[in-house]
């Protein structure tokens, strides 16, 4: 059997099994970051939030995906038909393809690669095909304008998060996701070691706000302000082309808290070397703090009024911007002259 | 506020994380929604809700026929069609309320002079065809006997008031 498992077969099937795995378990935490953002919302709005499904509305998610799947699948017929509906895919797969490189823990990747930052940073780039592909394709107006703004706004934010992540890789010395969270462990292994502690502090807010805008969340969610676009890019989707946006999106989210997470709050790593601490394997500690991050997400939500849209552009350009590329070249310089202790 | 205050204030987010907090804060405040289906809230003695209508004690309906609530409803949804019964008595042969006409004012009750036709309490009457809110005078006794308590407990406690 061991000659198996180690054989060309055997690998195979080995990440197909751990593919299979990490999408489950994605697409069940989709789900319940749906239930999850109805609940904080309710809580901050003093209301219940569902909680009829299921003991303290647990199956809502369920009820509400039977719901989706069971619905008619309207193409409007000025659509075209095959950009249309390959748009929602890409979206989809975009967002699951992304959590190849993510480490779940030291060794715990589905592929460990050199290029992972890299690898991360191409993928969330390409996420704007879907959004353009589904606007251009619905041929009306609302999607048209939501596109239009999705775009401009994913791609603007895009660059002053290319430049967090420069300082980042400055402080780590690799593209290698592992290797990233591992330089954060310092030689005490404390949590002021992590990059969200450090002289990197700022760049981890502007990361942080620069996801917001990246997934189209609210204080940015310009793209599918429902007031004035309806609903954005996917207003002429239905049924599980609309699911499917859907799942993409909130997949997106999580992904976006696990790279804050990766990046800037130590990854699996425990915040104190010390007995209790330490005890905790450092796959919950991951979970724990991704999750923090999306509560971060969801309170966020519940508190900010929408932007305006020159307001959106003005922070990416003439705020983030020259703030981190100054950032790059303060750590740049403060590395070179003191060592990576600083950062 | 000086320069450096306003500065550091801005940089440091000082609004947006004191508004994060505010709303975190809030997360942990009760609840101020009822539960709605298992828990409802109260209700005024003179609430005016579905219509009712009543009978005596002894099983005699109230109703006298003498169409003052048809004739008061501003909406005219009451429609009342009378002739005296065998023993000789005044009694409707038809009672009918269009309850998609119905405004819920109350003067119907407020004209009745034996408190035969009321409004009480039930408001969950939704219905999924228009046919079924056509109430008749069938449907209306079926209801005053089926809410008499909480009718006649209305009653006594509006009463020193009138």
């Amino acid at each position: 059997m061991v000659s198996f498992w180690s054989g060309d077969i055997g690998q195979t099937v080995i990440v197909v099994a751990e593919t299979i795995l990490i999408i489950l378990v994605l697409l069940l935490c989709v789900a319940y970051l749906t239930f999850a953002e109805r609940k904080v919302l309710a809580a901050v709005q003093i209301r219940r939030g569902p909680n009829v499904v299921g003991p303290w509305g647990l199956l809502q998610p369920i009820a509400d995906g039977i719901k989706l799947v069971f619905k008619e699948t309207i193409i409007p017929t000025t659509a075209n038909r095959v950009v249309f509906m390959i748009a929602p895919m890409i979206t989809f797969i975009l967002a699951l393809v992304a959590w190849a490189v993510i480490p779940f823990s030291k060794g715990h990747a589905l592929a460990n690669i050199n290029v992972g930052v890299l690898y991360l940073f191409a993928i969330s780039s390409l996420g704007v095909y879907g959004v353009i592909m589904a606007g251009w394709a619905s041929n009306s107006k609302y999607p048209f304008l939501g596109a239009l703004r999705s775009a401009a706004q994913m791609v603007s934010y895009e660059v002053s998060i290319g430049f967090v992540i420069i300082t980042v890789l400055i402080g780590a010395g690799s593209l290698n996701l592992t290797d990233i969270v591992e330089s954060q462990r310092g030689e005490s292994g404390y949590f002021w070691n992590w990059y969200a502690f450090g002289l990197l502090s700022p760049m981890a807010v502007i990361f942080f706000i620069s996801a917001l805008a990246e997934t189209n969340r609210v204080p940015f969610d310009l793209p599918e302000g429902e007031s004035e676009l309806v609903a954005g890019f996917f207003a002429e989707y239905s049924s599980m082309s609309f699911g499917l946006f859907f799942l993409g999106e909130y997949a997106n989210i999580i992904l976006m808290s696990t790279t804050t997470s990766i990046f800037f709050l130590g990854g699996w790593l425990s915040p104190f070397p010390f007995a209790p601490f330490i005890w905790i394997p450092g796959p919950i500690w991951f979970l724990l703090k991704v999750f923090f991050v999306v509560f971060l997400f969801l309170l966020v939500r519940a508190t900010f009024p929408r932007f305006r849209y020159d307001q959106l552009m003005r922070l990416g350009w003439k705020v983030f911007l020259p703030f981190s590329l100054l950032w790059v070249v303060v750590t740049a310089g403060a590395t070179l002259a003191l060592g990576r202790w600083v950062l | 506020m000086s320069v450096i205050d306003r500065g550091a204030r801005s940089l440091l987010l000082h609004e947006l994380v004191s508004g994060l907090w505010l709303t975190f804060r809030y997360m942990f405040r009760p609840k101020v929604t009822i539960n709605y289906p298992y828990e409802k809230g109260p209700l005024s003695p003179r609430f005016r809700g579905e219509h009712a209508l009543r009978r005596y004690p002894s099983g005699e309906e109230r109703c006298i026929a003498c169409k003052l609530c048809e004739a008061i409803c501003p909406a005219q949804a009451i429609t009342i069609e009378a002739e005296p019964r065998e023993d000789g008595s005044r009694r409707t042969t038809r009672y009918d309320i269009d309850m998609t006409k119905c405004i819920y004012c109350g003067l119907c009750q407020e004209a009745c002079p034996v408190d035969a036709i009321v409004e009480g309490p039930n408001f969950e009457f939704a219905a999924e065809t228009r046919e079924e809110l056509f109430y008749n005078k069938e449907k209306l006794l079926a209801n005053g006997d089926r809410w008499e308590a909480e009718l006649a407990a209305n009653l006594a406690a509006d009463a020193p008031y009138r």
